[in-house]
């Protein structure tokens, strides 16, 4: 194909990209480059826009607003069959009438090549299923066939690889395997891919950069370490991990501290952790952070006193509590199994202890349930 | 447990039992039957309709070498309507098996809503709608498109437009089966991997719907091959198919042996044509 969009290379730039159907906006005045070789996954809830999102990158559907670039060309309403661009199906799509060999040389032979063996046998050998190649899809397992479609995409040498939660349909195991794979395999080809998931765990273990998404909208965008320990909003703190959001309010500063007020008791957070807009925050701090302590022992760093455990749950790894506070809030701690002290038990009273460099702060009028619900269906409604 | 597995080989045979009987009482028998008359001659002095058993397969012979215009023709129609109703289900199926959404089952049951009414008064129907009272004739005079002179009824093309009008149903129906089963999301994967729609049509959506061609032309070309009824009522004495000669043969001339041959070698020939077709098809490794 001698199109120009085809030879296309270079950052994946959307921008002001809006998609409405009818009175619903599923993706709204979405901005955002994605560098050339980066792994970058868009995590959300379903229904918060990021598969709509990956459906115009393919061309799969056209935005209602925005342009969509890739490199110096703008590809926004370019067909599908003429973007450098290829997609790994959310159940993966492969073409039961075919075999394994003619599904990777699909995109090849459309595209005029003629010699496809040695592309082919080398997209098998990167997938390690070589010995299938005459096989028919419906006689693979669903981890073959997610294989299969990974090759089939990446025959190509597309500039960009869309991936639609590709490993939802496989089991924890084969999924933490796959997760592993993917990630390698996507150094070893060197090019970008960009990965929808629902699924937190999937998009911190193998993506550089992650945009979570909620309602048509990016919530933030990092690295799943600045992520997970710098939030932006309560949905994010909530999405990725669990989160203890306190409600508080700053009354000074220290430093490169500020001095915060949790139902009478004072804390310390570093200020480029904060995020709050003015005195009222939402103080947050990760569950494995807390440290629970006998009220004797001494501790250093930030307290809070006077809570009771109300429930203590045998993890193996850890064990998980829950703690009561004198506000009535129930804080989450997870502590590690690993100091050989006896757990504590329901009804006992203990203090709450952590470092003062792990507290974040979100604005105060921030929804502290935000990201916690299973069902989103409610937040779409509201839209 | 060893009569549960005892009972367990012998019930589907058991449930075989009816429609084995049925099958032989009214399909083999009469079949074998026919065989026997298909190889009589007329008893020397006897009455019309009087045959005796000499087993002279030269009837076959006779019988072929006598309608063979009428074979080709009817080969010729059921081809022709075979091919035009596949023009016209195709896509009609495709849209309801895509384009349907929550009105699938409406556009379904408007496909055999004609049999709500009898085979025969539909075709009967197309007489008068193409007749000269009708609309249509008057409309493409006017138009130009037809001469003054130029009639549809009685003529080839109303006997095809007839039968390709009355399988129709039979062609959509086993398409629609077969479209509607194939994921939309392979047809996107194949515009996803650098097939524009053409190509999309002819490698994906064509090859996974053979199943449906293969049975929508089957249960459309054979019952056309043999059809009577559209020749009879929207033909002329020169678009005879191989049906109304049988016919005739058997209920106007009563002649027995040259009607039971002309159907056995009907039979034959589409067994023979249906083989090759089916096997130059190779849908076994689809379904």
């Amino acid at each position: 194909m001698s199109d120009v969009a085809s030879s296309a290379r270079g950052d994946l730039k959307l921008s002001h990209i809006t998609k409405s159907y009818g009175d619903f906006t599923a993706v709204n005045d979405l901005s955002l480059t994605i560098p050339e070789g980066s792994f970058f996954a868009l995590l959300g809830p379903s229904g918060c826009g990021k598969t709509t999102t990956l459906r115009m990158i393919a061309g799969l559907e056209e935005p209602t607003q925005g342009t969509i670039s890739l490199g110096a060309t703008e590809i926004t309403h370019t067909k599908p069959y003429q973007r450098p661009i290829n997609t790994v199906f959310q159940n993966y799509a492969l073409f039961p009438h075919l075999t394994i060999f003619e599904n990777i040389a699909f995109g090849l032979r459309r595209r005029g090549i003629k010699d496809v063996n040695d592309a082919v046998n080398k997209a098998l050998d990167l997938v390690e299923l070589p010995h299938l190649a005459q096989r028919k899809p419906t006689q693979l397992s669903g981890g073959q066939q997610q294989r299969i479609a990974l090759a089939r995409a990446i025959v190509n040498r597309p500039a960009l690889l869309l991936l639609d939660e590709p490993l939802g349909a496989l089991d924890l195991k084969l999924r933490r395997q796959m997760q592993i794979e993917l990630k390698w395999i996507q150094k070893e080809v060197g090019i970008t891919f960009v990965h929808v998931t629902h699924d937190q765990e999937e998009a911190m273990t193998m993506a550089d950069t992650i945009a979570v998404m909620n309602e048509g909208e990016i919530e933030q965008m990092g690295s799943p370490a600045s992520l997970y320990d710098n939030p932006k909003t309560a949905f994010v703190a909530n999405f990725l991990g669990q989160s203890n959001l306190i409600k508080g309010s700053i009354t000074g500063s220290d430093g490169a501290n500020q001095i915060v007020d949790l139902f009478g008791q004072k804390i310390s957070l570093q200020k480029d952790r904060s995020h709050a807009v003015d005195n009222s925050i939402l103080a947050g701090i990760r569950p494995e952070k807390f440290r629970i302590s006998r009220l004797e022992t001494s501790t250093s760093g930030n307290i809070l006193t006077g809570g009771k455990i109300e429930d203590v749950s045998y993890i193996g790894v850890s064990t998980q509590y829950q703690v009561l506070m004198p506000w009535g809030q129930e804080l989450m701690v997870f502590e590690q199994n690993d100091d050989g002290v006896a757990p504590f038990s329901v009804g006992e009273s203990v203090n709450i202890s952590w470092e003062p460099v792990f507290t974040f702060a979100l604005r105060g009028d921030d929804d502290a349930e935000a990201g916690t619900e299973v069902n989103p269906e409610e937040d779409l409604d509201e839209e | 447990m060893t009569s549960l597995r005892r009972s367990g080989i012998s019930t589907p045979y058991l449930l075989l039992i009816p429609g084995m009987g049925f099958l032989f009482t009214f399909f083999l028998l009469p079949l074998f039957n026919l065989a026997q008359t298909s190889t009589q001659t007329p008893v020397g002095g006897g009455d019309t309709g009087e045959y005796e058993q000499s087993w002279r397969f030269a009837n076959y012979i006779d019988a072929f070498l006598e309608n063979k215009e009428q074979f080709g023709r009817s080969f010729l129609y059921a081809l022709l309507a075979t091919v035009l109703a596949l023009a016209i289900a195709y896509p009609l199926a495709y849209t309801i098996a895509f384009k349907g959404g929550r009105f699938k089952n409406v556009l379904l049951v408007l496909v055999i809503a004609p049999f709500f009414t009898s085979f025969l008064l539909r075709t009967i129907a197309w007489k008068q709608i193409l007749g000269e009272e009708g609309l249509v004739v008057p409309t493409l005079r006017s138009l130009h498109i037809i001469s003054e002179s130029t009639t549809l009824t009685s003529s080839a093309f109303a006997v095809v437009m007839g039968l390709t009008y009355n399988f129709l149903p039979f062609m959509t129906l086993p398409l629609y089966a077969s479209i509607d089963r194939i994921d939309p999301r392979t047809l996107e994967a194949s515009g996803d991997l650098y097939a524009n729609g053409f190509t999309t049509f002819r490698r994906v959506t064509l090859p996974l719907s053979m199943p449906g061609v293969v049975a929508g032309t089957l249960l459309t070309f054979i019952p056309a091959a043999g059809d009577y009824v559209n020749a009879a009522i929207l033909g002329s004495p020169q678009t005879k198919m191989l049906g109304n000669v049988i016919e005739s043969r058997y209920f106007k001339i009563v002649d027995y042996p040259t009607a039971a041959a002309l159907s056995f070698t009907l039979m034959a020939a589409i067994l023979i044509l249906v083989t090759v077709y089916v096997r130059k098809a190779g849908t076994e490794e689809l379904v």
